[in-house]
């Protein structure tokens, strides 16, 4: 509070500066004796370490050099911020399926990726979300989130239900009425919350529509889409039914809930295993069942783009177009559990013999690759996406998660939030 | 003024030798030297001050009356459209009411605490020296590092401070769904860093404080509490002005703290705690991208801060030359000073 603060971020912000200018300066590796040096940029574990080395191996004129940030929101910011000063990124990037919309107004920064060796490599859907309206595709695709339900198996014998995965699948059956019916039957046996939040389900369900908020022109139409009115109403209802464990995602509560019977289901993308596993250390009876309301749906995932500032893009092309490759993703499957989104490593029989102790042994590979397969849309995010989104699901934890407002007066903030955008 | 005149001196010196009108190029540079080199000396902080200071400043003034995206740059001239958009936002006044709000409850919470604090560090204890260091501990915490800490004994259900609430038999208080309570909390995660700093700045002042004027005042019978009141706080009030200057310029662009009091760091869902300094962050690397409107608000927050500080120095101005207006208290202080003079040889 006093200058001290101030003069600490002023000596702070020196030398932040002097760190970035320090590491932007890595463009002198000229390739004079045919020699090319490669920076890839990844985040949080991508498992590359390993297939980097044999990469170098394979190609003695490429040098590879691999930065990882700590986390995503960090590699998010720096990719932010050095596409707009225009120089220092790295010849290859990390992006996360998130963050893509707001790159993909700027297809001219990245190269196009798109070649007749890759093509039916992915999932469909996963080479949409990369594909912007003119067929450019900004990014190869690493790892997706395809989404299963994760529930307590225990909790659900207590209640006198059902609880063996195949049996839970068909009783959870595949739309969202009959995941909230059961929902309701087990809040009268039990008296465990049914989810963790409205907003963690309406998470799931608005990821299963095609244009949630804008048309590709970039029009909003939120305010008149009667789909996402639908999915505000029927989270909150199943709220106000005593459904909801009233516990924001990654909040200190929602955490400790895993220790403490905070709430019997939610939706787990592959990814999420090692969440729960985490959190939920020492707690038995999670099971995963065999089924997503809604027709399937992917919760994250990667790709890897080339920004146009790389000195050497055919070079960081190939690499890129080498690490994506079935056979190297399902080695980063094996190293660090990413789950591939290439349509040969989902066959692949070490990605479909998988099995997760902590999950009593299910057939995870089996389980997430069969859910990889049930994803059907890919929805439309264009630029306004992640302000829409944040919006909506700040007036569903106003009624939710602090119970300071009623579910249509908080659609009424939220419709002059949305005004407020342009 | 002693160096002014030693400077003039030589200035006089040689034309008074020389008869020749033109000096030479000796006598020039030596001239040069007197006028130019003191502002060399100090220039560095001016240079490094309009680099870093000044320059930002105006930028960011011609960023605001542009439409400006973080990725795509820069866009049309817009004039101050950006500002009256900004000024339309609902969020943007619930930030000014947040950030106001958590800068008094911290703010003088603080300045009381830590004069409390530095009253008895003045205090003849033992182990002086291990005390007064130890208050500066949370100080070198990182805010971050605090703000996981308090989160999990704010956490609204399986938190400390909560399940210590109900063990009592109250309500658990809603620290992350209350406007108020949030307030308290942040405020509180402010304090934990700050007071023992200001304490120290308060400590220094106490020390300078003549012994006499405690012992005239304890002959003539005053309290331990009255010494304070009448003795300590009135010969403080300096020191007191600048520490709340210092902080109403720092509690106004308040961020990290309450950045990190939850997962999402946008202010809660109402925004209950989202500061202005946070909206700043939103509009531009959030997702409007819109530098233009981050750059407006920062604007706003710059003239905002201005005029409470032109506020903070005359209501100081005023309260130094009234010497404490009608209060009877600081009157008592000068009469015992003048007691205290009268009875010893001024120094």
């Amino acid at each position: 509070m006093p200058t001290g603060r101030k003069s600490a971020y002023i000596v702070g912000a020196a030398a932040l500066a002097l760190i970035a200018t320090g590491c932007g300066g890595s463009g002198d590796d000229g390739a004079s004796d045919g020699k090319v040096t490669l920076t890839v940029a990844t985040f949080n574990e991508f498992g590359y370490e390993d297939l980097i080395a044999a990469y170098e191996a394979e190609n003695p004129n490429v040098t590879v050099k691999l930065k990882k940030a700590a986390t995503a929101n960090e590699a998010r910011d720096n990719i932010l911020t050095r596409l707009a000063a225009g120089s220092g990124l790295s010849d290859i990037e990390a992006v996360e399926v998130d963050w893509l919309p707001q790159f993909m107004q700027y297809p001219d920064k990245f190269v196009d990726l798109s070649s007749a060796d890759v093509e039916g490599r992915w999932l469909d859907w996963k080479v949409e979300q990369a594909t912007t309206a003119d067929g450019t595709l900004i990014g190869y695709g690493t790892d997706i989130g395809p989404e299963a339900i994760c529930y307590r198996a225990d909790l659900f014998e207590a209640a006198g239900m059902p609880s063996d995965p195949d049996a839970v699948a068909a009783m959870l059956g595949d739309d969202w009425d009959s995941y909230f019916d059961a929902g309701r039957d087990f809040a009268e046996k039990s008296d465990v919350p049914w989810m963790e939040s409205a907003g963690a389900v309406y998470n799931a369900m608005i990821n299963q529509v095609a244009y949630p908020y804008e048309d590709e022109d970039g029009t909003l139409t939120v305010l008149d889409n009667a789909e996402v009115k639908d999915i505000y109403d029927q989270v909150l209802t199943a709220s106000e039914d005593g459904l909801s464990a009233r516990l924001s995602q990654w909040s200190d509560d929602w955490t400790t809930s895993f220790q403490r019977d905070g709430f019997a289901t939610m939706a787990c993308p592959s990814w999420m295993l090692g969440v729960i596993e985490g959190n939920a250390a020492g707690v038995e009876g999670w099971q995963i069942a065999n089924t997503f309301p809604g027709g399937g749906g992917n919760w994250g995932g990667s790709f890897l783009t080339v920004p146009t500032q790389s000195e050497h893009p055919e070079e960081a092309k190939a690499l890129a177009a080498w690490l994506t490759a079935p056979e190297q993703q399902i080695s980063a499957f094996q190293s660090k559990g990413t789950f591939p989104s290439q349509l040969a490593a989902l066959e692949s029989s070490v990605l479909l013999d998988t099995e997760n102790s902590f999950f009593d042994g299910q057939p995870t590979g089996q389980i997430f690759s069969d859910r990889a397969a049930a994803v059907s849309v890919v929805p439309f995010k264009g630029p306004q996406y992640a302000a829409v989104n944040d919006e909506i699901q700040q007036a569903i934890a106003r009624v939710d998660i602090d119970q300071s407002d009623d579910a249509a007066s908080s659609w009424s903030t939220f419709e002059s939030a949305i005004a407020a955008l342009n | 003024m002693a160096t002014r005149t030693s400077l003039a001196q030589p200035d006089i010196a040689p034309s008074s030798q020389q008869s020749s009108p033109a000096p030479t190029w000796r006598q020039r540079l030596r001239n040069w030297d007197y006028k130019y080199s003191p502002y060399l000396y100090i220039s560095p902080f001016f240079v490094l001050f309009a680099l870093v200071g000044i320059f930002p400043l105006g930028y960011t003034l011609w960023v605001s009356l542009h439409e400006w995206s973080l990725i795509g740059g820069k866009g049309e001239y817009v004039g101050f459209a950006n500002y009256s958009q900004v000024l339309d936002q609902r969020n943007f006044w619930i930030g000014l009411r947040n950030t106001f709000s958590i800068f008094l409850i911290s703010g003088i919470t603080q300045t009381l605490g830590a004069l409390l604090l530095a009253a008895v560090l003045n205090q003849n204890i033992r182990a002086k020296t291990f005390w007064r260091m130890g208050v500066l501990g949370p100080f070198v915490v990182a805010p971050v590092a605090v703000g996981v800490i308090f989160n999990k004994m704010f956490a609204d259900r399986a938190g400390l401070i909560n399940t210590l609430i109900e063990g009592i038999g109250l309500d658990p208080v809603g620290w992350h769904s209350d406007v108020l309570a949030s307030h308290v909390a942040i405020a509180t995660m402010v304090n934990f860093r700050w007071t023992g700093y200001v304490t120290l700045i308060f400590l220094a002042a106490m020390q300078a404080i003549p012994r006499d004027l405690y012992e005239a005042a304890m002959i003539d019978g005053a309290s331990r509490v009255r010494q304070f009141l009448s003795i300590t706080v009135p010969l403080l009030r300096p020191t007191i002005i600048f520490v709340v200057i210092t902080a109403t310029i720092g509690g106004l662009q308040i961020f990290d703290e309450p950045r990190v009091f939850d997962q999402t760091g946008q202010g809660g869902a109402s925004r209950q705690w989202m500061t202005v300094t946070m909206y700043i962050y939103e509009l531009g690397w959030g997702a409007q991208q819109s530098f233009g409107r981050a750059a407006a608000v920062s604007w706003i927050l710059f003239l905002i801060i201005i005029a409470v500080g032109v506020l903070n120095f005359m209501l100081a101005r005023r309260i130094a030359s009234t010497g404490g207006g009608s209060n009877a208290k600081p009157k008592t202080a000068a009469k015992l000073k003048k007691d205290a003079k009268g009875e010893r040889t001024v120094s």
